[in-house]
């Protein structure tokens, strides 16, 4: 077999790997959809609520859900490297696996792909409870939603990376990081309120990071009317400068951690 | 001399101040089953996991199967496997999914025929369908040992492959690597403390102290040589002797 397709061979046994856990495992399913429908819900009244009481969102109908639904797929994203690396030290598996033929980089990719399908999958029913019961379709976004969605996926991979690089580092300790990351960058993500509301000084840090951007673009679409190709350029090149950096990050973990030995001891 | 499968040179592994591994250097022929032995701390989890490249050498040089482990060990991984009992598999998986998942990792032909084959030889086929956490120790060590078997590997690298289990549990366990390494041909290199387990499957011993090798050779050899009646007994001399009492022979072969 050549060495490409081995390689994919080996990114699928580890996405099968994921699999076999999820259609066994009804917590995990559950995961996959509770907190966003629980949060299109809770955003949908509040939007209902506002829409009367508010210029802005009675101007935008949705931008909060909107917000909400696009924050989920980062959040979500992230949490699907990370924790997919986390399942591998809960398990005491990470030995087996890099004693494998297994690459580092080609469990990245597996873990970017099943972090991708979890995102995707555990939007659709949010999306559904956000058009029936609030008549908010995340589509009327058209076709720069396509764009939104990779660039949060893309930051929450990487943002997942450097936890993943964290937590061979400092060991379990750092799981925490897991769940908090996201929510440390959140203020500065601009989801819910513009860039320009920060204080000064604070707006080069959001605009630093591609969330800003994105919820600028989306925000420009659903207020304006306008779709600014700028946002999304900016998202994107931070995402691969960001990206390019987290993978530098990880190996160097990696690395670390195969000179100390935390990879047998992770876990334990 | 047959022709060498493991070739270690001035082995070296510190952790900070602390020297695990202090310079050994030995070979291992190929179809041979060899002992490391040695007390707690000796040395012996360091050293294997050096040699499967889960650990980054301080010092040294390590070649298996004719490949620079350091700088290129995913040459080497395909024809390699490893088995030890305090690596564990994903408990929600069961034994067939765990064994396809690896099945995958190695790129091995035909999965599921392999999968069946090896649930025959090791007696787990009911266990088949039922989840990896549920099983005792000994059913986990012979699913464990399927997973290093999967790959038919070249080189078989065990530790501690019969640790907890109960007298009649190793003892099958220890048939069956013992007739694996006949009908196969592969080499076996076995991290133990166990001289029951050492003496029943290996033709060659390296004897670890305090992260060198103290001393090595056929398990006969190594009791006339101390004058003792048991290996036990000579793994007591060794591990009792006075610091410096013992020479480091590194260095020599494994036959």
């Amino acid at each position: 077999m050549n060495p490409a397709a081995a390689s994919v061979r080996r990114i699928n046994a580890i996405v099968m790997r994921y699999w076999y856990l999820l259609r066994r495992s009804f917590p995990r399913v559950l995961d996959l959809f509770y907190w966003q429908a629980l949060d299109v819900l809770m955003w949908g009244f509040l939007s209902q609520f506002l829409a009367g009481n508010s210029s802005f969102v009675a101007k935008a109908g949705g931008i909060l859900l909107a917000g909400m639904l696009l924050w989920d797929v980062l959040y979500r994203s992230q949490l699907g490297v990370s924790v997919g690396f986390l399942e591998e030290i809960w398990s005491r598996n990470l030995g087996h696996l890099f004693v494998s033929p297994l690459r580092a980089t080609e469990w990245l990719a597996a873990l970017t792909l099943v972090s991708a399908a979890r995102t995707l999958v555990g939007l659709g029913p949010a999306v559904a409870i956000a058009a029936l019961l609030y008549h908010f379709s995340i589509f009327d976004l058209g076709f720069p939603l396509a764009g939104f969605l990779v660039n949060l996926m893309i930051m929450g991979w990487w943002l997942g990376l450097l936890i993943v690089a964290l937590i061979l580092r400092y060991g379990q300790g750092a799981e925490n990081m897991a769940w908090a990351a996201a929510m440390i960058l959140s203020p500065i993500s601009a989801v819910y309120y513009p860039v320009s509301i920060m204080p000064a000084w604070l707006q080069p840090v959001a605009l630093a990071f591609p969330a800003a951007h994105v919820f600028e673009g989306m925000r420009g679409v659903m207020v304006d009317h306008v779709f600014q190709a700028s946002s999304l350029e900016w998202a994107f090149g931070l995402n691969l400068a960001y990206l390019a950096g987290a993978g530098v990050v990880f190996l160097l973990a990696f690395n670390d951690a195969r000179q100390r030995g935390a990879l047998l001891q992770l876990g334990e | 001399m047959s022709k060498e499968i493991i070739s270690v040179s001035g082995l070296t592994k510190s952790f900070g101040g602390n020297v695990a591994v202090d310079g050994i250097s030995f070979t291992v022929g190929e179809g041979s089953v060899t002992g490391l032995l040695g007390g707690n701390g000796a040395g012996k989890t360091t050293t294997i996991s050096m040699l499967l490249g889960l650990l980054i050498p301080t010092g040294g040089s390590i070649s298996i199967l004719g490949v620079d482990m350091i700088r290129h060990r995913y040459r080497a991984l395909p024809s390699m496997n490893f088995q030890s009992p305090y690596v564990d598999l994903p408990h929600r998986l069961t034994v067939r999914e765990n064994l396809a998942v690896y099945a995958g990792l190695y790129v091995v032909g035909r999965p599921r025929q392999r999968i069946a084959e090896l649930a025959e030889a090791l007696d787990f086929g009911p266990l088949l369908g039922r989840n990896y956490g549920s099983l005792s120790a000994g059913q986990k060590t012979r699913v464990g040992l399927a997973k290093a078997l999967i790959n038919r590997p070249r080189l078989l690298l065990l530790d501690e492959p019969t640790a907890s289990l109960d007298p009649d549990s190793a003892d099958r366990i220890r048939q069956y690597l013992a007739d694996y390494a006949r009908a196969s041909g592969a080499t076996l290199l076995i991290a133990s403390h166990n001289m029951l387990e050492v003496e029943r499957l290996c033709s060659d011993l390296l004897m670890m102290r305090r992260g060198k090798i103290v001393d090595q050779g056929a398990p006969a050899a190594l009791i006339d040589r101390y004058g003792r009646a048991t290996l036990e007994e000579v793994f007591l001399d060794i591990a009792r002797a006075p610091p410096g009492a013992l020479a480091d022979v590194g260095g020599a072969a494994v036959p």
